[in-house]
């Protein structure tokens, strides 16, 4: 257990092309870190680098106080679960489990100990002696997993690991994922494209994107104050609605209030903000037509078009709606909840 | 094939029939006359059904040989083909999975390059290349000698290039899997390639067994002593007897006990071997 520190970290492949420029990032004790981001967003790369499979090209990474910069992936003392699981498949259950222990030089009763002590934690103990080929999915999974733990590592690091499941199973194992995090207290770093996956994990979120760190914080402080047009329009589905100002004071009988900062040109108005009617007094009130209806269950997304604004507006209604495609619809942005943006920076107001 | 044609099913039930009598025919043919008398052959009638003297042919090719057709006994040059069969199959086996190993999974300068000089191996087969190579071979004292034997056919690319193609195959996190779990080149080779290479291995060394097993011009060219004779060039040498009719119940004895090695090999490797052509298991 330790905690991960990376400080000015850049890499530039060979050739020239430069994907991670300048990561500071402070990862405590215990803490369980997502990263997420679009692909190619260096995500990957970065975690890739803390484990030692990718050469750092400048910056320093530590792990427990350590700087690990030259350190063999094994000197490091992480464990890593991969996308495809990387499980070694000539081996047992129990084989891929032990392999790195045996590697250590652990001795072979504690080997033992703790294989069995995982395999329980995992419900993997009736498949010891299993080859990866005759397990399913999520049983391969729980074995990478397992690879994982019995190592007792400083640090787990976690690339796209549910990505292969299926969406019931996936969910299945984000909640497994969690609890045995915080049962074991180890430090982890978890990289995601999945934003659901991002929010209901992480202790702290960070939102990657083209080699840079977008924003850093807690997975509700990013939903609720997203400090870049990227974040907002990432984090979040269905995605928040950014909308040009000028557009919106075009609109008839329709005025921004004054509180809005000096410098805003595009405001951002989460799905689930809107109310439907008329609204409160003060609220933005607009009307469109319905072009499309995703009824989830609980609620239902409306996709509206407002004549006047270009892009097709998004709403989350709760419950039931006895809207119909193609009708017409009354709804309206309480002020409070607009989050002002400016254009040219890309940034937060 | 759903179609249910009575005609179509006779006909290439025949064509298949005539293909195995083609095939089969001749080493039939081959182990009738290893079972009968000296003259039997020479009567202008070929006999169809085996004769009495199985034993005693057998026996006598075994451990006498021929001495006229200057042939030292069979067992010998059985011995002589199995241990260079082997020597060759293993010893290419090794060679193509180390340097196969390097190519694929190490970043070194020129890599391309040595795959390139490798893979051009290919096109110089022992034949090609055999007047240097002995030269060569001469010189170093090699003559009459296993190493000579077995090493100039040692050197060449083709098993290099298949386990090229199979490392590809393997997946990289595997090997980051195992980088992680504390495992250097060495281990990684030894715990995890090697095994998941089993069939790819056990199906080269079918291949490469019967290859050296096979060799005719390169055992005639380096050995005088009959000591080092392997089977396939001593059928030849007793074929080729000077003044008198071959002794053809000899001769197919010694053809039939040549034949029997490479097929045992086939038949005891075929499951793996099978599994190598047509599976990877990942």
């Amino acid at each position: 257990m330790a905690a991960i520190e990376l400080s000015g970290v850049k890499k530039t492949y060979p050739g020239g092309a430069q994907v991670i420029h300048g990561i500071d990032l402070a990862i405590a004790d215990g803490e369980m870190v997502v990263l997420v981001g679009p692909s190619g967003c260096g995500k990957s790369t970065l975690l890739r680098m803390i484990a030692g499979l990718e050469s750092i090209t400048e910056g320093t990474i530590s792990i427990g106080g350590a700087v690990v910069n030259k350190r063999e992936p094994a000197e490091r003392d992480i464990a890593m679960v991969f996308q495809n699981y990387a499980l070694y498949p000539h081996m047992t259950v129990r084989g891929n489990l032990e392999y790195g222990l045996k590697n250590r030089g652990t001795p072979r009763d504690e080997i033992d100990a703790r294989v069995n002590a995982a395999a329980q934690t995992l419900e993997i103990a009736p498949f010891l002696d299993r080859k990866p080929r005759q397990l399913s999915g999520g049983q391969r999974q729980r074995v990478a997993m397992g690879r994982a733990i019995v190592r007792q590592p400083k640090a787990f690091l976690f690339d796209e690991p549910l990505s292969n499941l299926d969406a019931k199973l996936r969910g299945q194992m984000r909640i497994e994922i969690r609890r045995l995090q915080r049962s074991l207290g180890t430090t982890s770093v978890y990289v995601t494209h999945d934003q659901l996956e991002a929010m209901t994990l992480a202790d702290r979120l960070v939102v990657m994107n083209g080699g840079h760190i977008e924003q850093v914080g807690k997975p509700t402080e990013l939903y609720d104050r997203p400090a870049s047009l990227f974040v907002a329009g990432f984090i979040g589905s269905p995605p928040m609605n950014l909308i040009d100002v000028e557009r919106i004071r075009a609109l008839p009988g329709v005025s921004l209030p004054a509180s809005l900062p000096a410098g805003t040109d595009i405001v951002g108005i989460r799905p689930d903000a809107v109310v439907m009617g008329k609204g409160a007094a003060g609220d933005i009130p607009l009307t469109g037509t319905v072009e499309l209806i995703e009824p989830v269950g609980g609620e239902s997304h409306l996709y509206v078009r407002v004549a006047g604004l270009e892009q097709i507006f998004v709403i989350v209604a709760q419950g039931r709606t006895t809207l119909t495609e193609t009708g017409q619809v009354d709804f309206a942005v309480p002020v409070a909840t607009l989050h002002p943006f400016n254009r040219a920076s890309g940034r937060r107001l | 094939m759903v179609e249910n044609r009575p005609l179509l099913t006779v006909l290439t039930h025949l064509v298949l029939i005539v293909g195995v009598i083609v095939v089969v025919f001749p080493v039939y043919l081959a182990f009738i006359a290893s079972t009968h008398g000296s003259g039997d052959f020479m009567r202008g009638l070929v006999p169809l059904l085996p004769g009495p003297h199985l034993i005693e042919n057998y026996g006598k090719m075994l451990t006498e040989g021929i001495s006229t057709a200057g042939a030292p006994p069979l067992w010998i040059m059985l011995m002589n083909s199995l241990i260079i069969a082997i020597i060759i199959a293993v010893g290419k086996i090794a060679i193509s999975l180390l340097s196969a190993y390097a190519i694929v999974f190490f970043k070194f300068p020129f890599r391309m390059v040595a795959f390139w000089i490798i893979f051009i191996t290919l096109m110089l087969p022992v034949e090609v290349r055999i007047i240097p190579t002995f030269a060569v071979v001469a010189n170093l004292g090699l003559l009459n000698s296993y190493v000579g034997l077995t090493l100039p056919l040692i050197a060449s690319a083709t098993a290099t290039f298949l386990f090229r193609q199979f490392f590809l195959t393997v997946p990289d996190e595997l090997m980051e899997a195992a980088r992680v779990d504390g495992a250097g080149p060495i281990k990684f080779f030894r715990d995890i390639l090697l095994p998941l290479s089993r069939t790819n291995i056990a199906a080269l060394f079918v291949i490469l067994f019967i290859y050296g097993w096979v060799q005719y011009l390169w055992p005639l060219l380096v050995t005088t002593d009959s000591r080092y004779y392997t089977v396939v060039m001593g059928i030849k040498r007793l074929a080729a007897t000077a003044d008198s009719e071959p002794q053809w119940n000899f001769v197919m004895a010694a053809v039939m006990l040549a034949m029997l090695p490479p097929v045992l090999v086939v038949i005891f490797m075929q499951r793996l071997f099978v599994k190598g052509l047509v599976e990877t298991e990942k």
